[in-house]
């Protein structure tokens, strides 16, 4: 039987506000424990929330971005459960009125572009961490530790509808949500630091039928591997299943990274009762129409509307524009390199920055913040291949050099140092077709013969002369002009 | 305490004057306390970090920078978190809890001057309404000291009562301040829902609490009250402006000032004008006969002063108790989560994990009257309940609200009535029936699930000898604190009914 994955994922974004989302304690990652607590984190008596507007501010963009509904009111509920490093032992989030409702996220897969609706997107506190591993009491005794540092920072949790239909999909679509939230500046992106973390809904269902199956959500997947290798895993794990006569049962599991494996966590029937209600101690998050359009005049261009006129205006393909604006960062650099460049060469530029320039950073592991080759230098050595200095293969070199830091990284000074400039003077090249005609006579018979290889070798041969600095394209010319 | 004062105002005057210091004031009222530590109204006392505060409000007044309040002694209810003393709620759970920081109210007030003499015993994290539930013993009623003081807070209206302070911090959920001052004969008013802070305050019902003071008489209610309110960012339900005015101290008493000129000029019939509505289901069947006579000869008074009586329905009054006793419960059942013996306050000697210690802290920390409402909070929040309890609740609640509204739209200005059905009951009364008290808090909820203000004054006396004292609730609209405080002070200065005092050994 054929079996088709659905997909639906909840991707909690933590939100870069400088303090947490009720209360003034820093949200720095690292601090030594429980230094950034302050009585609301703790929950001492008496102490109440008051909203972060930095908080609200980050959703609205994020709202914005996806082409969803702001919601002029969302309210705060509490979701109740006990849980040691849960200070009030409810976690404030939004329930029934969240505060982003609806919008999309488009994505390629490979050169198939997708789009998959959003459910919602709502603000919500992290809980504290328990620290059960090496961790003794006073008295030497093994015991639990609670660090509150993390308890309250701002979080986004973002909702997609169950549109999703393969592990692939699930991490293209998952990229281009991180690069959106970091794009709009709303969260720092960091994995490692479980700044941005995905739960995945996972069913199967005979293919063509309507009804989705019994679905498994698995928690914490705080890498694009781990997200992928959960999802294919857990599929087969239920396709296996179904396929042996057995039924899935609807739970949460892990994926245990070193096993690379999901396993079961708790099932639907010993999931806890929430008793989610409206907070009162916050009152209903009112969004004026001001506030909103505030927020949006302080917005970077969007990477949708970017890559519409990356097509548009600088004739790249869809999937170039997409890929150049997969990051800020790197949009910014292919826009800065194209602003160097004389009009109509843009897609020059794209071809280096998705080409060369990527596969440097990837090979150094370097990100494009860091990055040796300024837009400016890089423009510089496009310059030269546009008006024929050098050629593109000549260019590669450069390339290279400028990116080791020869001549200071500038393309022209690198050409001259080496003596890399191409040869395009007429009477130079001919003289050099004329000795390799003279020196091989046995291939310009072969070639009078009829054989088309033989062009090919007599051009290698000029270009070896050359030191591969003589133009293509006249030494062709020359050549067939000098063989008749 | 042994100092005779007539009010705040005439202790200000004094202490001023110079012939009293905020220091004798202090150990007067210490002593005063300590001399009737038999009524248990005090949890702790530390004359040490009282003294510390008369010595600087005494060198404030020497330096001619006395604000408001400089040198009066009050109290804080036990709800009341505060820097120096414990707070504990009444509660074993936080026997031995002192929080790291003041609640908004306790900052506000000794930034006025005031001198704190102690924390006050109250129901356990203010749930009762006879002072009972404390996990410390209950608190005595100085007109008799084997009835209740009234609840929750009976330490509060006991302490003024008894002339320990002039005037103390109470907090009202469901008639916590008025029903105590109405038992024990003195004055306290529970203002508008979101004029007071609750920073600092232990949530019970969150969207129900709010602070409010006991004093004699309305005038010094004023002094308290307007010190107290205020837009606190603390607090996200502190309101910044009330009607269109900035929430701050001063607003309360120019109204009041307002009133009262008003109320001058109309010469011998003051209240002249003023429309009183009494809500026919204040006067049921559950209404006792002395308590009853003692709010018509008050409505009397009032008429004789000038006042209108005009008869209006609340019709939904009894649903007030159901509706109450879901919000209130749900709320404090998620409130009172925090107490989990994990990072403060009680923990369970003995536990098998982490699980285990945070059930057997709770069942040993908390009372039985707080596990009993936790009990129900859950229950009505539970997945299948929530609709049918919670959301009905709310629903009822917004239709008791409208039904004030309906009333002070074109009826009347303030609404009079009983603030209980009967005085004070014995202590122990109803102990085998623990929800008999609940319905007597029929009065007084029905504003607080509006977020109304209201006072209670005392008006007479009814029980066995016409020994306990009744009190008259005066309910009025939304921020009308100053009106209220107003109206009642009228009656005041035509009555003596808050000039009474217990005879105390």
């Amino acid at each position: 039987m054929e079996w088709e994955i659905v997909i639906g994922l909840e991707t909690h974004a933590q939100l870069s506000t400088a303090s947490k989302i009720f209360s003034g304690s820093s949200t720095t990652y690292g601090a030594l424990p429980n230094t950034q607590a302050n009585e609301i984190d703790m929950a001492l008596p008496g102490s109440l929330p008051v909203m972060n507007r930095g908080a609200v501010e980050r959703a609205i963009a994020f709202g914005l971005a996806v082409g969803a509904h702001v919601a002029p009111r969302s309210i705060f509920a509490r979701k109740n459960y006990f849980y040691p490093d849960l200070p009030k032992n409810y976690q404030i989030s939004q329930f029934e009125i969240p505060v982003v409702q609806g919008g999309e996220i488009r994505f390629f897969v490979g050169d198939t572009e997708k789009t998959v609706r959003l459910t919602r997107a709502h603000l919500e506190e992290d809980a504290g961490k328990s620290l059960h591993e090496n961790f003794t009491g006073p008295h030497g005794e093994s015991s639990t530790g609670i660090d509150l540092n993390r308890a309250g920072t701002p979080l986004l949790e973002i909702v997609s509808e169950p549109e999703i239909r393969s592990a692939a999909e699930a991490v293209a679509y998952a990229r281009t949500l991180h690069s959106l939230v970091v794009w709009l500046g709303i969260c720092d992106g960091n994995m490692q630091e479980g700044s941005f973390r995905c739960d995945a809904n996972v069913s199967v269902r005979p293919k063509g039928q309507a009804e989705f199956g019994t679905r498994c959500e698995i928690k914490n997947l705080n890498s694009f591997r781990f997200l992928e290798r959960a999802i294919i895993h857990e599929a087969q794990r239920q396709i296996e299943l179904i396929e042996d006569g057995g039924k899935v049962r609807q739970e949460t599991r892990l994926y245990d990274a070193d096993k690379d494996e999901t396993r079961s966590m708790r099932s639907k029937e010993d999931s806890d009762d929430y008793r989610y209600f409206p907070d009162p101690d916050l009152p209903p998050l009112v969004i004026a129409p001001e506030w909103v359009e505030r927020v949006k005049a302080g917005m970077p261009e969007l990477p949708g509307a970017k890559r519409k006129r990356f097509e548009s205006d600088l004739g790249l393909t869809g999937y170039d524009a997409a890929q150049l604006t997969m990051s800020r960062a790197v949009a910014d650099y292919f826009e800065a390199t194209a602003r160097h460049l004389p009009e109509g060469q843009a897609k020059l530029a794209a071809n280096w920055i998705l080409g060369e320039v990527s596969a440097a950073l990837n090979r150094d592991e370097k990100d494009i913040d860091a990055i040796p080759v300024s837009a400016e230098a890089l423009a510089g050595l496009i310059k030269r291949i546009i008006d024929g200095t050098i050629s593109n293969k000549i260019a590669r070199d450069v390339f290279a050099a400028m990116w080791a830091g020869e001549n200071g990284g500038d393309a022209d000074a690198i050409i001259d140092a080496k003596g890399l400039k191409q040869i395009s003077d007429t009477g130079a090249i001919g003289k050099m077709v004329d000795d390799v005609l003279a020196a091989h006579p046995a291939i310009v018979e072969e070639y009078r013969a009829g054989k088309q290889k033989a062009f090919n070798s007599l051009v290698g041969q000029i270009m070896k002369a050359a030191k591969g600095k003589a133009n293509p394209q006249q030494v062709n010319d020359l050549l067939k002009e000098k063989l008749g | 305490m042994s100092y005779e004062y007539d009010s705040i105002a005439a202790l200000r005057d004094a202490l001023t004057a110079r012939k009293v210091s905020a220091t004798e004031l202090a150990n007067s009222a210490l002593q005063a306390a300590q001399a009737h530590a038999s009524l248990n109204a005090f949890l702790h006392i530390d004359p040490e970090l009282t003294l510390a505060q008369a010595r600087a409000a005494d060198a404030r007044l020497a330096s001619g920078q006395a604000d408001a309040l400089t040198g009066v002694p009050i109290a804080h209810k036990d709800v009341f978190v505060t820097q120096g003393w414990r707070t504990t709620a009444a509660s074993k759970m936080l026997e031995h809890y002192t929080s790291p920081f003041d609640a908004t109210v306790v900052s506000r007030l000794a930034q006025a001057g005031a001198v704190s003499i102690g924390k006050l015993n109250c129901d356990e994290f203010a749930m009762g309404s006879g002072n009972e539930n404390s996990a410390f013993g209950p608190a005595r009623n100085p007109w008799n000291v084997n009835h209740v003081p009234g609840g929750s807070s009976g330490g509060s209206a006991a302490a003024v009562a008894a002339g320990i302070v002039p005037a103390t911090t109470g907090t009202d959920t469901g008639g916590s301040v008025r029903q105590p001052a109405a038992l024990c004969g003195v004055s306290g008013i529970k203002p508008t829902y979101g004029t007071v802070s609750r920073f600092g305050m232990i949530a019970f019902g969150s969207s129900l609490d709010q602070a409010g003071p006991v004093a004699r008489h309305a005038k010094d209610l004023l002094e308290l009250l307007d010190t107290m309110s205020g837009f606190d960012e603390r607090d996200s339900t502190s309101l910044e402006f009330c009607d269109g005015v900035a929430n701050a101290p001063g607003r309360i008493r120019s109204e009041f000032n307002d009133a009262v000129a008003r109320f001058d000029a109309n010469g011998a019939k003051p209240l002249q004008g003023l429309r009183i509505g009494v809500p026919t289901e204040f006067f049921n069947e559950g209404l006792s006969a002395d308590v009853g006579a003692a709010v018509e000869a008050a409505l009397q008074q009032y008429e004789a002063l000038g006042a209108t009586r005009v008869s209006i329905s609340l019709p939904r009054t009894k649903l007030s108790i159901p509706a109450y006793y879901v919000i209130a419960p749900a709320e404090a059942s998620s409130n009172l989560s925090r107490y989990d013996g994990v990072r403060y306050g009680y923990r369970t000697p003995s536990y098998t994990d982490l699980a285990d210690m945070t059930s057997r802290s709770r069942a040993e920390g908390f009372g039985q009257e707080v596990i009993r409402r936790i009990m129900v909070g859950t229950y009505v929040l539970c997945h299948g309940y929530y609709d049918a309890y919670y959301l009905q609740a709310q629903r009822v609640r917004r239709m008791i609200a409208n039904d004030f509204q309906q009333a002070f739209a074109g009826q009347c200005d303030v609404i009079m009535g009983p603030v209980t059905p009967t005085v004070a009951k014995r202590i122990g009364d109803n102990r085998d029936d623990p929800t008999a008290d609940w319905l007597a808090d029929i009065y007084t909820l029905g504003v607080s699930l509006a977020g109304l203000p209201a006072a209670s004054i005392p008006c007479g006396f009814g029980g066995a000898d016409a020994s306990l004292p009744v009190g008259l609730q005066i309910i009025g609209n939304y921020f009308r604190e100053g009106q209220v405080l107003a109206v009642a002070d009228r009656f005041q200065q035509a009555t003596d009914w808050h000039q009474r005092k217990p005879e105390l050994k």
